[in-house]
């Protein structure tokens, strides 16, 4: 169908920024009910251990606590966190209960909740709760989870929860004739996505309906809704979970998490509302962890630059659990290690090893951070040794446009296959090279102005997008003449309250200002909902308008032709206000039935979409300090089709940012004890305004995806992505006559100057 | 204990712990809930008022503290009639995203602009630095406190900048 | 992170501050500006039982420049130095060293005293402090008494106050106008804890060789540091380039410092000979 093109493609401000801007949003924390009572969880200093037990009877005491509740309170069978993403029989066994049974396995673990009538008395009393736990050893890294004496399941008898391989082709037949090889080992760090607002949850059971309302909702409402569900014993239509205004998500807020069993559960037993909020020390330990990889990978091509093959092993350290999608991260390691790269011969397999650390779970871009970060290191080691440039290198090998759908590496268990839909990666690469001024700028490369090196990196990525199976939409037309739009997709900051109301004014050919709003998330808006992850949202829940605003407008001519005694067909809908006839007789849309028209609408997928581009930095290392100066940072990326230009550069420059924290400063330390170091965002650092004030996006649609009607792709992981491999090759580049080679994630001081230190002179 | 003080313009009368943040007191006991709290120990800056005038942390204040004081919060910096300059420019240069670190970023930058209309790019980066975000990676917040100056420069009347405590 | 139970005195006078400090048998501490204290209750660090805000003390305010040198009050916030434009020539290194505490907000509110008695190793105030042989006044039930920087500070958030003791105000010795000065300092980012730096004064003889060198470095002990064998190396001598880059080896020799999560000892210990070299750079320009 044909849309309007008024308002897609337009910068149209934001329609959510008047609440926003006011300190008028909703978050979870700005709840209250006057009965509530608030919750405190006591959480587990130890890494590893056995539960021997749990005296609550000091805390119960302390004057303003209503209950402290612990396993036992629970029952037989506490139910465990479950796997939404990829859920195979091997994962079972390594389920994390929602609270402490037998053993604790990460410190911030948690072992009991307390209800009491103010946050500070709650806290209080965790302090009187009197746990004996007997200390196992602590499995602090890949290397200890792997020999497998300390088991931290020991009915699993290994602490390996599972490997997939990912194979294209005859790595093996590749490597056997090929006339270049490299070898390398490659590691990033343990980082994570830090929403600056922590986790919240409100639950209120209403006893004489049986109906729990859980306030707090994020990401994945509709599946966490049926997690609850069948953990509590209650119907589905019994429980309704709200999405409030979310202070960002970036993969970690809104999966099932403990809390989201032990808060509801809190207020069907205590009869009260609960109100639970983490604070920052907790969510620096409780929410999905990410990004802890390592690899030891070959590459083989010819001389003149073809690569022939890839492959090799890497390791992920999970932590603890296997929580709702903690296999997702790993899982992408290995099969899109190739990038927008034509590999092909692959053999990669990746080993998820269980460790006493939090668990981890998907993070923007997860898996494709570092496995870009392993790959274009790689590419400009192998450029250096065969004396080729780094630029012609990779074009030689980029998938071109007359390959697509470009078919990549197929993983096992669990098989997927995934192609590449669309796209032009040689254009991205073109403009991203011109914007940045390479070849001004490479003459800088490796040379030293006053007191730094001057360092030039480039490279490419592909960013998946658009996961199915199914998004739902409902559009009604109210009876004052304005349109609701509900929708599935969650809202996390990403500007859907605009975006939305640009697809669907569009598409039912009215101004913006006759949609009275986007309801979003709420599992009372939609039948059924999946949500907002792998940047989905426009093409799943804008696809999902488009199909509701079309049976919407086919439900108008329907009524209007009842009421002009004619044919639906020749009905003519004018700028969404009123139907016209073949003779000219008109009615107005809101007088055409007593009742509101609503349609709903639904939009299937089971292929992946897949924007792309390049990345390009320009660096100065002071070797002394060990600091970089970003001097420039240019992002190309075609999304298939723009909604919102603004909306979509703003994703892109803070996806951006996130990833040059990833590559520069974020890192979650333990020690050998698996203790976390960094517990405060004093010693968790995240980018602030002085870091990195150089950086610029140029958004592109000119490769449309063809498999959904709105052609776009999804954006907002793109940025995050090449950071890694980017900054890491900028810096070898800017240090190259000091023959320093990073292969390990992040660039912090100490780390450029020891290899400043160790290099050979 | 008591604690007397003038929030936005209005005389307020409070009955708290000693322990009570004068974050928890905004938004709890006066159910003012544009002030937020992103970490409680002083570095996130979403909880940023001002007090006397002066940009602070209210995580790191107790509310007992601010006895005869003026406080004034993002609330207080907003009209209902309409986006005041600075919001504008907020807006007009897509400065937030997801919004919590939002009332911070403009009660920071309402101070340094009441004060500094002047201030170049490195100054308005150096006084942001106190301010976290995940969302948006500064550079538009940046643009939109630049373009705000115009708004808070003496031939200005105090009246354009709409809402500014009575 | 909500804060443990406490009780609150507001007093008016030193005196009534002192008692109830005194009253408490160390489970009181003075409220000063809060930026440092209040973290530490957010995480449960510190349960003190009262809190003493000093706020109301007329005795802790002002900054006061005489020809014997600057008096800065205890609650003199890091907004007032700053904004005082007398400091400029009073004394410039301590205007260069606080214009890299903290941020914006917390200098609205962040105390001299404060952080003097907090003492924090990588703090920029106790490092001037030392460097610049400062005097700390102080009140306690036992009356007044005067300790020397270098008699202050003890170990990591150790000083040598008592329980009862209240800082009033810190001397710094009165600023020559030709004195040769520079201040270095690396973090990790804008605003963070120094990872190391250098605060650096020499004044120059009638043949423009150094004396009278002071050579102080903070973030690689648990306490700021003179570097007696450093200033040796200065005084005497022409601050050349030669000198220069002595004096960077014989601070890295000098010091001792710890692997921690931001910077390893290797690196610390470099890291410190690089500020001593560009802030003498800087004073020798």
């Amino acid at each position: 169908m044909r849309t309007v093109n008024s308002l897609i493609g337009s910068p149209i401000e934001r329609l959510e920024d008047l609440r926003f801007l006011r300190g008028r949003g909703q978050y979870v924390d700005d709840l209250a009910r006057k009965d509530m009572l608030h919750a405190a969880i006591l959480r587990s200093s130890v890494a590893h251990g056995r539960i021997r037990s749990i005296e609550v009877t000091r805390a119960r005491a302390l004057p303003g606590v209503h209950s402290v509740i612990t396993a036992k309170e629970i029952g037989n069978r506490v139910p465990r966190v479950p796997m939404r993403l990829q859920p195979l029989p091997d994962f079972e066994r390594f389920g994390q209960p929602v609270i402490a049974e037998t053993k604790v396995r990460y410190v911030g673990e948690a072992i009991a909740v307390v209800l009491a009538d103010s946050p500070g008395i709650a806290e209080d009393a965790l302090g009187l709760v009197e746990t004996d736990i007997e200390p196992l050893p602590a499995v602090a890294d890949r290397h200890a989870s792997a020999e497998d004496r300390s088991l931290l399941f020991e009915e699993a008898g290994t602490n390996l929860a599972i490997r997939f391989r990912a194979v294209r082709g005859d790595a093996a037949a590749a490597f056997a004739g090929a006339p270049y090889v490299r070898r390398e080992r490659f590691r990033t760090q343990r980082h994570m996505a830090l929403p600056l607002e922590p986790r919240g949850l409100l639950a209120e059971w209403d006893a004489a309906r049986e109906r729990l309302v859980i306030y707090g909702g994020a990401k994945v409402l509709f599946f966490n809704r049926r997690t609850l569900a069948k953990q509590l014993g209650l119907p589905e239509a019994a429980i309704e979970i709200v999405e409030n205004d979310v202070g960002g998500g970036f993969g970690a807020r809104g999966e099932f998490y403990p809390e989201d069993f032990l808060i509801p559960f809190a207020a069907r037993l205590a009869g009260r509302p609960v109100k639970w909020t983490e604070d920052r020390r907790e969510n620096l330990m409780c929410i999905n962890h990410a990004r802890e990889a390592e690899c030891e990978v070959e590459i083989a091509c010819t001389r003149e630059g073809t690569i022939l093959g890839l492959r090799g092993h890497a390791y992920v350290d999970v932590g603890a659990y296997m929580r709702t999608n903690g296999a997702v991260g790993a899982r992408n390691v290995a099969q899109f290690m190739s990038g927008p790269y034509r590999i092909p011969n692959i053999d990669i397999d990746v080993a998820l090893q269980l460790t006493n650390k939090t668990p981890v779970g998907t993070y923007r871009g997860p898996g494709r951070f570092e496995t870009d970060f392993f790959r274009e290191r790689l590419f400009d080691m192998v450029a250096q040794d065969l004396g080729l440039d780094r630029v012609a290198f990779r074009r030689r090998n980029l998938v071109s446009k007359q390959e697509m759908p470009y078919q990549i590496a197929t993983i096992t268990p669990f098989e997927s296959k995934d192609e590449f839909d669309s796209g032009d990666y040689q254009a991205t690469l073109d403009r991203c090279l011109d914007e940045v001024n390479w070849p001004e700028k490479s003459k800088l490369a490796g040379k030293l102005i006053d007191g730094r090196y001057h360092g030039l990196a480039v490279g490419c990525f592909i960013e998946g997008g658009a996961a199915g199976p199914k998004e739902s939409a409902r559009i009604v037309l109210e009876r004052d003449g304005l349109y609701s739009v509900y929708v599935g997709s969650s809202a996390i900051g990403q500007g859907l309250e605009t975006v939305f109301a640009q697809i669907a004014a569009d598409a039912l050919e009215i101004t913006i200002e006759r949609i009275r709003g986007v309801f979003h998330g709420s599992t009372s808006y939609v039948n059924d909902g999946y949500g907002a992850y792998h940047s989905r949202s426009v093409v799943m829940g804008g696809s999902a308008i488009l199909d509701a605003a079309a049976k919407l407008r086919d439900a108008i001519r329907t009524w209007a032709a009842q009421r002009l005694n004619c044919q639906a067909s020749a009905i003519e809908i004018v700028e969404g206000v009123k139907a016209v006839g073949p003779g000219g007789n008109s009615i107005a849309l809101n007088e055409l039935s007593g009742e509101s028209i609503s349609a709903e609408g639904a939009f299937l997928n089971k292929k992946h979409t897949y924007t792309y581009g390049a990345h390009a930095a320009h660096v100065a290392v002071d070797p002394k300090l060990g600091h970089v100066d970003l001097l420039d940072y240019v992002v190309v990326a075609d999304c298939g089709r723009i909604i919102n230009p603004l909306t979509v550069h703003g994703q892109t420059v803070g996806s951006v940012v996130q990833g040059l924290g990833g590559a520069m400063m974020e890192h979650l330390v333990y020690d050998q004890d698996a203790q976390l170091l960094t517990g405060s965002l004093a010693d968790y650092l995240i980018p602030t305004a002085s870091d990195f004030p150089n950086i610029r996006a140029v958004m592109l649609e000119q490769h449309p995806s063809p498999i959904n009607p709105l052609g776009a792709k999804g954006a907002g992981e793109g940025g995050i992505i090449a950071a890694g491999g980017i900054m890491a090759n900028a810096v070898a580049n800017a240090l190259s006559a000091l023959h320093v080679q990073p292969r390990e994630l992040p660039l912090t001081p100490t780390r450029i100057w020891e290899l400043v230190q160790a290099a050979p002179r | 204990m008591s604690v007397r003080f003038c929030v936005n313009g209005r005389e307020v009368d409070v009955d708290v712990e000693p322990r009570l943040t004068l974050a928890d007191c905004l938004r709890h006991h006066l159910r003012l809930t544009g002030t937020h709290v992103g970490c409680e120990h002083g570095v996130c800056g979403a909880c940023t008022i001002l007090l006397d005038g002066a940009a602070v942390r209210s995580c790191l204040m107790l509310a007992v503290q601010a006895e005869g004081a003026e406080v004034v919060t993002v609330e207080g910096l907003s009209n209902d009639a309409d986006l005041t300059p600075l919001q504008k420019s907020f807006r007009k240069h897509h400065a937030l995203q997801c919004g919590f670190c939002t009332p911070g970023m403009i009660t920071t930058a309402h101070a340094l602009l009441s004060e500094e209309p002047n201030c170049d790019a490195a100054r308005v980066r150096e006084v942001l630095s106190g301010n976290l975000c995940r969302c948006t990676g500064y550079i538009p917040i940046v643009e939109a406190v630049l373009e705000a100056r115009a708004a808070y420069r003496p031939k200005a009347q105090a009246g354009d900048r709409g809402g500014d405590r009575a | 992170m909500k804060l443990p139970p406490f009780e609150y005195a507001c007093p008016t006078t030193l005196p009534e501050a002192v008692q109830l400090l005194a009253g408490h048998d160390g489970e009181a501490k003075a409220l000063a500006g809060g930026q440092s204290l209040v973290p530490m209750l957010a995480f449960r660090l510190a349960q003190p039982a009262l809190l003493v805000d000093l706020r109301k003390l007329a005795d802790l305010r002002g900054i006061r420049i005489s020809e014997k040198g600057v008096a800065l009050g205890a609650m003199v916030r890091w907004r007032e130095i700053e904004d005082d434009e007398r400091l400029d020539t009073a004394h410039p290194l301590l205007k260069a060293a606080i214009a890299h505490v903290a941020h914006y907000q917390v200098r609205n509110r962040g105390t001299v005293g404060g952080s003097l008695a907090h003492a924090d190793p990588a703090a920029e105030m106790p490092g001037i402090a030392m460097t610049c042989d400062a005097e700390i006044a102080v009140v306690g039930k036992s009356g007044a008494r005067v300790i020397q920087a270098a008699d202050f500070f003890q170990g990591a958030l150790t000083t040598a106050l008592t329980s009862d003791e209240i800082i009033v105000e810190v001397s710094l010795p009165a600023w020559p106008a030709r004195r040769r000065w520079g201040f270095e300092e690396f973090a990790r980012r804008r605003g963070d804890f120094a990872m190391a730096a250098a605060a650096v004064f020499y004044d120059e003889s009638e043949d423009g060789k150094a004396r009278n060198a002071h050579v102080g470095v903070i973030g690689v002990a648990d306490r700021p540091m003179r570097l007696p064998a450093v200033e040796e190396v200065l005084n005497g001598r022409t601050i050349d380039q030669a000198t220069i880059a002595e004096a960077e080896t014989a601070t890295s020799a000098a010091v001792d410092p710890q692997d921690d999560i931001h910077a390893s000892a290797a690196y610390r210990r470099a890291l410190v000979g690089t500020m001593v070299e560009r802030a003498l750079k800087r004073a020798a320009a």
